[in-house]
């Protein structure tokens, strides 16, 4: 696969943050079709900043669970910028053990800078949601596959890239913690945040080398076009998955996060 | 304005939860209760290191609670070192900090212990080894005590402390709450016994990984349990938060913690529940 010429880092993490970002609207419209969705967690909450449901990718049932940033600036604070609440990671539970009842594959689509963290969070068990996300999606008997599109924000988007398989856009990041909050901890300097983007290896090229993510997807003007992109992998990866026993892929699944 | 705000505010995501508590042991002779603001006389601190007025349990190395917490204990791992995965400037030094504030290998020590004759695999987060912070070794330590108690069939306990994430090690710090998560859950299939223990302070990705995922949760009192830091919260979102929106006795308000308790009952109660869950046969 060859990618335009190398940007740096902190270029990178600009590309995954702008307002010309494939859009979750688009990325689900264009890759899916009879995309009908699903809300709430069955617990009181139904979180805007996941947009999840039920779909067709090339003819089979798939469940889709995505993060959405908004679009208009009303949207976007409903969505709380795309950082979801406790809520959110509990419908997206739900829908991926739903999936699991009637044996479809799990897609994940996630551009998030990270899990909501304000007041209503903590009430709500921010910390518990994700733990128990985690938790459960280590043995889903289906395929879970998560592409990183944009921002990959820290637990907030671990709790929905834990499946069998990782692959990113190739502007999209994917890290601990913000190269600001990572410099301001480290260094009291959050203006040096240029330099945490290459300290902390955030990039899917980095990703790639340390084995974090299985691949990188090549990005275009034209948002059809990546998201034809985006659909030839989960087509083949899909296709592999599905091949495997529920126990080839939970084996499968353990080794991928054993080795770190 | 606001975002260069945000920008200068945004990493304190994962600041350590109270600098002063930290500070108050063991220097001086009289030490204040960071909680209630008592004022203790320091012999009056006894080996559970406990505010006699509102049972706050002081910041604890992992060696200390051993003494008292259990009657046998077995280490394991304390070899390990981590590989410094993103080759981060100045890590090595802070680890030997750690290594002798802490007296262990890692910010967690694990092993099999023994409470009267029931044993089970123990691991405690050491809040003076980089603020109990999540790295690979950590991680690696935990699994593997998860992993030995599986395939010997035995409950675990874990008492976390932590500011999170090992911000040194990147990426691979994250993965450690999935890896963990999973031997977690391996462990849990097999119908053993999982207790958490939360001490203060628990935050971050320990609270959003293996902190939660006991099938019993204590905490000890007025411990600050919590996955965004407080100011994160009141600067970043702007919101104005009571002092005890992150304390063990919220969290057990909003059903996230099943009992509290002080360390001079804690011995007690896990041998209880021990007991309790013990397998037909054993």
């Amino acid at each position: 696969m060859k990618l335009k010429k190398e940007k740096t880092a902190a270029e990178i993490v600009a590309l995954s943050r702008a307002p010309e970002k494939i859009t979750t609207d688009a990325l689900i419209h264009y890759i899916f079709s009879n995309f009908i969705e699903m809300h709430g967690d069955r617990q009181g909450h139904d979180d805007p900043a996941i947009v999840a449901g039920i779909g067709l990718f090339r003819k089979r049932p798939v469940t889709i669970i995505a993060t959405d940033k908004g679009q208009t600036p009303a949207e976007r604070v409903a969505k709380n910028f795309g950082c979801p609440t406790p809520g959110g990671y509990r419908k997206a539970l739900r829908l991926a053990k739903q999936a699991e009842k009637f044996k479809r594959p799990v897609i994940a689509l996630v551009n998030t800078s990270g899990a909501y963290p304000g007041k209503s969070a903590e009430e709500q068990g921010q910390g518990e949601a994700i733990a128990r996300n985690l938790l459960e999606f280590s043995n889903l008997k289906v395929p879970f596959i998560t592409v990183i599109f944009g921002e990959g924000g820290s637990g907030g988007a671990l709790a929905l890239a834990c499946g069998d398989e990782v692959w990113m856009l190739e502007n999209s990041m994917y890290s601990v913690l913000s190269p600001e909050g990572f410099a301001s901890i480290l260094w009291k300097d959050s203006k040096r945040s240029d330099e945490a983007c290459e300290v902390m290896q955030l990039t899917p090229r980095a990703l790639l080398k340390h084995d974090v993510i299985e691949g990188i997807i090549p990005e275009h003007k034209s948002k059809r076009q990546t998201a034809a992109e985006i659909a030839k992998i989960l087509e083949a990866r899909l296709t592999a998955l599905e091949k495997l026993t529920p126990e080839q892929l939970i084996s499968r699944r353990h080794a991928r996060y054993r080795k770190f | 304005m606001q975002l260069f705000d945000e920008l200068k505010t945004l990493g304190k995501k994962h600041i350590k939860a109270d600098k002063k508590a930290m500070q108050k042991v063991p220097e001086g002779m009289w030490i204040e209760c960071p909680k209630c603001q008592t004022s203790i006389y320091h012999k009056d601190l006894n080996r559970y290191k406990e505010c006699p007025n509102c049972h706050y349990g002081f910041r604890m190395r992992a060696k200390e609670r051993i003494l008292w917490l259990t009657d046998e204990f077995e280490e394991m791992d304390n070899d390990l070192q981590t590989t410094d995965p993103i080759n981060f400037p100045g890590y090595k030094q802070k680890l030997e900090k750690g290594k002798k504030n802490s007296g262990i290998n890692e910010s967690v020590l694990t092993g099999m212990a023994k409470i009267g004759s029931l044993r089970f695999g123990l691991g405690i987060m050491d809040p003076y080894f980089m603020m109990g912070s999540l790295g690979t070794v950590a991680g690696e330590k935990i699994t593997r005590l998860f992993e030995t108690a599986t395939s010997q069939q035995l409950p675990v306990v874990i008492f976390t402390a932590s500011g999170g994430a090992r911000m040194q090690e990147g990426i691979h710090s994250l993965m450690q709450m999935a890896k963990v998560s999973q031997a977690v859950k391996a462990h849990s299939d097999q119908g053993l016994l999982y207790i958490s223990v939360l001490t203060d302070p628990t935050t971050g990705g320990v609270t959003a990984s293996f902190a939660m995922q006991g099938d019993l949760i204590l905490a000890e009192p007025h411990a600050l349990v919590g996955f965004a830091g407080r100011r994160v919260i009141e600067q970043t979102m702007h919101q104005k938060i009571p002092d005890d929106l992150q304390s063990a006795e919220t969290l057990q308000k909003d059903g996230f913690v099943d009992v509290i308790v002080a360390r001079h009952d804690e011995k007690k109660l896990l041998e209880q529940l021990l007991k309790m869950h013990k397998k037909a046969g054993e």
